[in-house]
């Protein structure tokens, strides 16, 4: 059972939320954020710690807070999002930091939870229909960060057998749609006109933001460990994802990347899309499912959230700024003797 | 624990309600706002509906199919379908298809090369109207688990790719991995034996650089080209189509082993080829006429 739980990527979308979602629950003593910047939603008792990306004084933090559980949300699986070398620099070197420091000698860290994704599995024409958390991928490795999820994962399972003491869960979640997440797919749905390759029409299986945060505390409190796919019940051809979001499919060449690459850039495409779009991927969901996991939403149910949401959006006024974190006012709710309970600001 | 809680402004989106092990909904009741009818395959019915419409003519009056045998086809339950496999655009895979999509109601997953999924339009078509891969899980998930009908030519495309002299002269059957993938899906195979898919688009030669250049498995030149030009390239000629369904062949061996006897799967695969050899000749010594039957 976990009571002292360290969060990474606090400040991240993820781990922002988890933080949220563990704080509700009163069997946990200690939660502890960890992120690079400063965290973008409000904590109500979590401490948030500032490291840098590759976590050079994890084993200080662990050892100094003696963590049970390390929760690793810290995965960037969009490789639009930050730099190639600096994705390396989280995916891989800050997983193999995190994994040094709960495996050092006295460790208290029983329990690690990483947030992986199915992009391991690439897309390929040679793709079984379904993978299963044991089916090798059968196309090379194209993009970096498919090849840094691979190289963590490696690292999560060398880990997992040097330390049989510790358990291990690696979580693979499919491509994610919910409210309020902006990944390349839902930037592209929510044009008027979105990217499809000619002559292909992909099935694509979706998750639901609050199945990720769900699943995540599942394994967490239940203390499950092993490898699982996440990912929303159905698939549903590309086509049919545009017409649920009304957007319209403008069909670029099948042929020569020359055609590809500016169309990635006039489209907001990574890499790893490229192969999704024209043969998309499935997994199987059933090893999750009978650990007790059950879904709220199918993956088509996550389109229409999605778009229901983003339709709210196109539809209301701006939103009130939303929340700065302030590490003085935050020390002093949580440490100040005059504060009689913290958080009730 | 209560479904969750609201953080600084109810309204405020970014930092809304996060959600804590609500309870699961009922998952037979969750919503699935679908539009298409794609399944998992991404086979549709309402497709497969239109093409078995615009095929039935070339099935029923072109080709004049008959059938002979038809009830030894299981109506329930998986079974793996295998048959000899011929013409450059072999007609035997939409034939059998339709057939007992028609006659048994009962639809058929085709298994086939998974460099078909490659070409655009064609891979698309091809899946919506029931073409899988042919990958040992998509037939093992399809049988075993889905109890479903999937056809395969073992001969792949050493079947189709061989020239008309070589008419009815079945090629070695793979490595027998239909036999494996039959016997842990704990299946039965069905053999039938097909005869008039050699003369609906005879190979008359071939360009094996062509094939090369283009990537493809092989490259025909077909007597359709030869005689009806760019048209013969999808127009089979109306040579009569007869089929045999064998009895069903069922392995006493428990499923799910990760591995079987090689020598007995390489056994029950000649065993089955040579069945499938002498119902050919069996069927060609009764034919009369290429075109009449």
């Amino acid at each position: 059972m976990a009571t002292r739980v360290l969060v990474t990527g606090a400040d991240t979308f993820w781990g922002g939320r988890m933080v949220q979602a563990l704080e509700s629950d009163p069997g946990i003593d200690v939660i502890l954020g960890m992120g690079t910047r400063a965290p973008s939603v409000p904590f109500e008792r979590a401490e948030f710690v500032r490291a840098d990306q590759h976590y050079s004084i994890m084993s200080r933090i662990v050892k100094a807070t003696q963590v049970d559980t390390i929760l690793h949300t810290f995965m960037i699986t969009n490789s639009a999002t930050v730099p190639r070398r600096v994705m390396h620099e989280i995916n891989v070197i800050g997983t193999m930091n995190l994994l040094a420091a709960a495996g050092a000698a006295g460790s208290p860290v029983r329990h690690i939870v990483v947030k992986s994704s199915t992009l391991v599995y690439g897309s390929a024409a040679s793709d079984p229909n379904t993978f299963t958390e044991d089916t090798p991928r059968t196309s090379p490795v194209k993009n970096a960060v498919e090849r840094a999820l691979i190289e963590a994962e490696g690292f999560v399972r060398d880990f997992s057998e040097d330390n049989p003491g510790t358990k291990v869960t690696v979580l693979r979640f499919a491509n994610v749609l919910g409210n309020h997440l902006s990944t390349p797919i839902s930037r592209n749905l929510s044009r008027l006109v979105c990217p499809a390759i000619f002559g292909f029409d992909p099935l694509f299986q979706f998750v639901e933001e609050d199945d990720v945060v769900r699943a995540l505390v599942h394994v967490t409190m239940g203390g499950i460990p092993g490898l699982y796919n996440v990912a929303g019940e159905g698939r549903l051809p590309w086509s049919e994802v545009a017409s649920i979001c009304g957007t319209r499919l403008v069909p670029v060449s099948p042929y020569s990347l020359l055609n590809i690459r500016p169309m990635a850039r006039l489209f907001d495409l990574p890499p790893e899309l490229e192969d999704l779009l024209r043969y998309g991927r499935g997994v199987d969901t059933r090893r999750l499912a009978a650990t007790g996991f059950t879904y709220n939403t199918t993956s088509a149910g996550a389109v229409r959230t999605f778009i229901r949401a983003l339709r709210l959006r196109r539809q209301s006024g701006r939103q009130p700024m939303s929340y700065t974190y302030e590490h003085d006012v935050e020390q002093f709710f949580r440490h100040s003797p005059s504060v009689m309970s913290a958080g009730e600001a | 624990m209560a479904s969750g809680r609201a953080v600084v402004g109810e309204n405020n989106r970014s930092t809304a309600i996060v959600p804590i092990r609500i309870p699961a909904e009922d998952p037979e009741a969750l919503e699935d706002p679908r539009l298409s009818d794609v399944d998992e395959w991404g086979r549709s019915e309402r497709t497969r509906a239109v093409v078995r419409a615009l095929y039935d003519p070339i099935y029923s009056r072109w080709f004049r199919t008959e059938w002979d045998g038809l009830e030894k086809i299981p109506t329930e339950g998986g079974a793996l379908l295998v048959a000899n496999h011929a013409g450059a655009i072999p007609s035997d895979a939409p034939v059998i298809m339709h057939g007992i999509e028609k006659e048994l109601e009962r639809p058929v997953y085709g298994l086939a090369d998974y460099f078909f999924r490659t070409i655009p339009v064609v891979g698309t078509l091809w899946a919506r109207a029931g073409g899988v891969s042919a990958r040992p899980a998509n037939a093992y998930r399809l049988l075993r688990e889905q109890n479903q009908l999937a056809l395969v030519f073992p001969e792949g495309t050493k079947g189709p790719s061989k020239s008309y002299t070589d008419r009815y002269q079945l090629r070695r059957f793979g490595r027998g991995g239909f036999v494996e993938i039959a016997m842990r899906a704990g299946v039965p195979v069905v053999p039938i034996a097909v005869v008039g898919s050699e003369e609906a688009m005879p190979v008359v030669f071939r360009l094996p650089s062509v094939a090369r250049a283009l990537g493809v498995p092989y490259a025909p030149i077909t007597a359709n080209l030869l005689t009806m030009g760019p048209l013969g390239i999808v127009m089979p000629f109306p040579a009569k189509f007869k089929l045999r369904v064998l009895d069903p062949i069922s392995f006493d061996v428990p499923a799910d082993r990760d591995r079987y006897s090689k020598s007995r799967i390489m056994d029950e695969s000649e065993g089955i080829r040579n069945q499938l050899q002498d119902a050919v000749y069996d069927m060609l010594r009764d034919r009369r006429s290429i075109w009449f039957g």
